[in-house]
């Protein structure tokens, strides 16, 4: 009976015994999608979105919000169900959990925050086709206990959402000047004689920058440089 | 049971799927009475709007009732068809679909400060999804008072940008009626030819770049909306007259 019991705690929490919730495997679940293991800069995937979303800022953090919730969410759940999943349809499991937790997302948005979900329309229903989520799911909510699957999938949606919020950043002041939607650059700036770069503002220029940050990481992170 | 077998992959998914089914049609119709009065209200903000009313949300529907004297449902000859509430019963949607001759256009009147204004919806094709706005003119119904413009899906920062207040600003005191009287609407033109919009009596107002599609979808949706509201405008300036 007792050990059935340990069998059941382990089951949803698999480090509860063995592992402090916070222990260092755990908290590089957390770290290594920011830096070592970025899922846009590292992995390049989620590269569709972060052209299409960061021309300003604000829909870029809503996305970033959007996508932690449905990332860890999606994570707990097809953990949970890990060990029922057929594996011959698992990727359609996944495909109906990731959708379904979209379109939570968006009718509790349209009714509780519905400027926000007027901004987002259609990149909402893009969620369900990052990659990342799907990438995930497969990699490692599928073999991962509960806990590690949730710190796993907020670690990676702060990757992905980091990124974009820092590609936003320079798109929407450099296209157009302005922050969150505010002017930020001074008249007198633009009296001088300044332009703002009408490119920025085209998905060219977020391959490009997302490029940048991708030479400037490798140039810090020299781990990172494939040898050959 | 065998995870592998078809018996069982049939039952996961079926039930899978009723699961998530049942919790997804539950918020949906939790949510909807809340999402019925955002859309509501912000219809009656949208409105307001172009007179110059501008309100938040919540306050919406009081200053509408208060400014808002009459809610008209024309036909395309128009005459009036009482029996039915433009702003509840008209669905542009569904009328953008029907033969023009079977349509009913709205058309909202607002008083402020025993000023007269007519109010037209407006709804068209941008680059993505539909757009859609309403547009105010003043009793003359040829100058331009305001404009507020919306969309489903188009390119934030570029055709998205329809929705700023400098973009509707640019429609105002335009005229729709060229000098000899005839309908020409207004023309959401590139190339900088009056990037200021201080010329009002030209007929057009200065495009977006990079959003030409969605620029050309609001001047298709001015003509082909506006143009269905001239019986009516020629029949009200000839009661004018005879008055």
């Amino acid at each position: 009976m007792s050990e059935k019991n340990k069998n059941k705690s382990s089951f949803f929490f698999i480090s509860k015994n063995s592992e402090p919730i916070f222990s260092k495997k755990n908290r590089q679940l957390l770290t290594d999608p920011l830096d070592d293991n970025n899922p846009i800069t590292v992995q390049v995937l989620g590269i569709c979105s972060a052209l299409a979303i960061t021309v300003q800022l604000k829909p870029a953090i809503v996305m970033t919000m959007s996508v932690i919730f449905v990332m860890a969410s999606s994570n707990v759940i097809i953990s949970l169900l890990r060990n029922l999943i057929p594996n011959r349809i698992r990727i359609i499991v996944f495909l109906v959990v990731i959708s379904s937790l979209v379109a939570l997302v968006d009718e509790v948005l349209r009714a509780y925050a519905y400027d926000v979900s007027k901004e987002l329309s259609i990149f909402i229903g893009l969620i369900v086709t990052n990659c990342i989520v799907m990438g995930r799911l497969e990699a490692f909510a599928l073999g991962n206990g509960v806990w590690k699957s949730f710190l796993d999938g907020i670690g990676n949606a702060f990757g992905y959402g980091f990124i974009l919020i820092l590609v936003a950043f320079f798109r929407e002041l450099l296209g157009s000047g302005k922050l969150m939607g505010v002017q930020v650059i001074p008249d007198f700036i633009y009296e001088m004689g300044y332009e703002d770069n009408g490119l920025m503002l085209l998905s060219p220029m977020a391959l490009i920058t997302v490029g940048l940050i991708i030479w400037v990481q490798r140039s810090r992170n020299t781990k990172l440089i494939e040898e050959n | 049971m065998n995870r592998d077998s078809n018996l069982y992959t049939f039952l996961f998914i079926g039930l899978l799927i009723v699961g998530i089914a049942s919790i997804l049609t539950f918020t949906a119709r939790t949510l909807k009475p809340l999402q019925d009065e955002n859309v509501r209200n912000e219809k009656m903000q949208n409105i307001l709007s172009t007179v110059g009313v501008n309100v938040n949300r919540e306050e919406a529907e009081s200053n509408y009732n208060k400014f808002i004297i009459q809610e008209l449902s024309l036909k395309l000859d128009g005459s009036i068809n009482e029996s039915l509430n433009p702003f509840s019963e008209i669905d542009l949607v569904k009328e953008l679909k029907k033969d023009y001759n079977n349509q009913h256009f709205p058309l909202y009147v607002a008083e402020i400060d025993s000023k007269q204004f007519y109010i037209i919806e407006l709804r068209g094709f941008g680059l993505w999804d539909a757009i859609w706005g309403y547009i105010s003119f003043e009793s003359d119904f040829n100058t331009i008072k305001g404009a507020s413009f919306d969309h489903k899906g188009e390119t934030a920062g570029l055709g998205a940008e329809i929705t700023q207040d400098w973009f509707k600003k640019s429609f105002e005191q335009e005229k729709i009626f060229n000098d000899s009287g005839d309908f020409v609407g207004i023309t959401v033109l590139k190339g900088n030819n009056d990037p200021g919009n201080i010329d009002k009596n030209d007929h057009e107002v200065d495009a977006i770049s990079g959003s030409t599609i969605t620029g050309d979808g609001v001047t298709n949706m001015i003509y082909e909306r506006i143009k269905n509201y001239i019986p009516f405008i020629n029949k009200m300036n000839q009661s004018v007259v005879m008055n």
